[in-house]
């Protein structure tokens, strides 16, 4: 045992490991969020915009007041 | 059935006795005595003290005598069995063998699980012989208008309820 080995990293530990974890857990994120954007909210607003685009609102109210859900206006039969 | 269950519980109260009894007490003790005396110092096997501060064997028999006398003199007359003979008299177990870790994992895990699937025999007991009638609400006649009521309503339109009914063949898509 007569060489001497080399003196370990004493100090700076925390800062090595956050100069390689921050950018990787920024990046992962950054990702994810982009990913959730595309994946998600972009397919959703889309159906919405579509649905509406196609929507008659009195068609749909005259539907549903003949199905008899209403109660303030009843079924023309009534 | 019964007496098979019993017999799982009490291989594994014998497991456990094994594997929880102190190394200290299996060298102390030839028989199953839990007692151990904490008042002094005691031996223990652990990662972060290497010199415990007691020696694992404290009664040395004369040839184990004759070894402790010989380690005072000069080591490089040692062979290499003595050196690890004198080692073990101070150590139980080394390094690896301590970090070895054991199948014990197993015995929990089935543990665990043999309980949970106990209590679930125990919860439909319950279920049947306890808990009175389901309301009248959940009876397929119920539903049956409960739903078409929801369709009527146009419930969730865009993504869900009513966006997989066919509203002009009045029949789901």
């Amino acid at each position: 045992m007569t060489m001497s080995l080399t003196k370990p990293a004493m100090r700076g530990l925390l800062a090595k490991r956050l100069r390689f974890h921050l950018p990787i857990a920024f990046g992962l994120s950054l990702i994810a969020a982009i990913a959730f954007k595309y994946a998600v909210t972009e397919p959703r607003n889309k159906a919405y915009a579509d649905f509406y685009k196609q929507y008659d609102a009195t068609k749909e109210f005259n539907a549903m007041k003949e199905a008899g859900i209403f109660e303030s206006v009843r079924p023309s039969g009534e | 059935m019964l007496s098979s269950r019993a017999l799982v519980r009490g291989l594994q109260c014998g497991l456990w006795r094994r594997v929880s009894t102190s190394s200290g007490a299996w060298a102390a003790h030839s028989h199953d005595v839990d007692m151990i005396d904490c008042s002094v110092p005691q031996y223990n096997n652990r990662l972060d003290t290497p010199l415990p501060d007691v020696p694992f064997v404290r009664n040395l028999n004369p040839e184990q005598k004759k070894l402790k006398e010989k380690e005072n003199g000069p080591w490089t007359q040692l062979t290499k069995e003595e050196k690890l003979a004198i080692y073990r008299l101070t150590h139980e177990l080394s390094y690896p063998e301590m970090r070895k870790g054991s199948k014990e994992w197993m015995t929990v895990l089935g543990g665990v699980f043999f309980f949970l699937g106990f209590t679930g025999l125990l919860v439909w007991w319950q279920r049947v012989y306890v808990y009175g009638d389901v309301p009248h609400t959940l009876s397929p006649e119920w539903v049956e208008q409960q739903t078409q009521r929801m369709i009527d309503m146009r419930v969730n339109p865009v993504h869900g309820f009513s966006h997989k009914w066919d509203y002009e063949k009045k029949q789901w898509k």
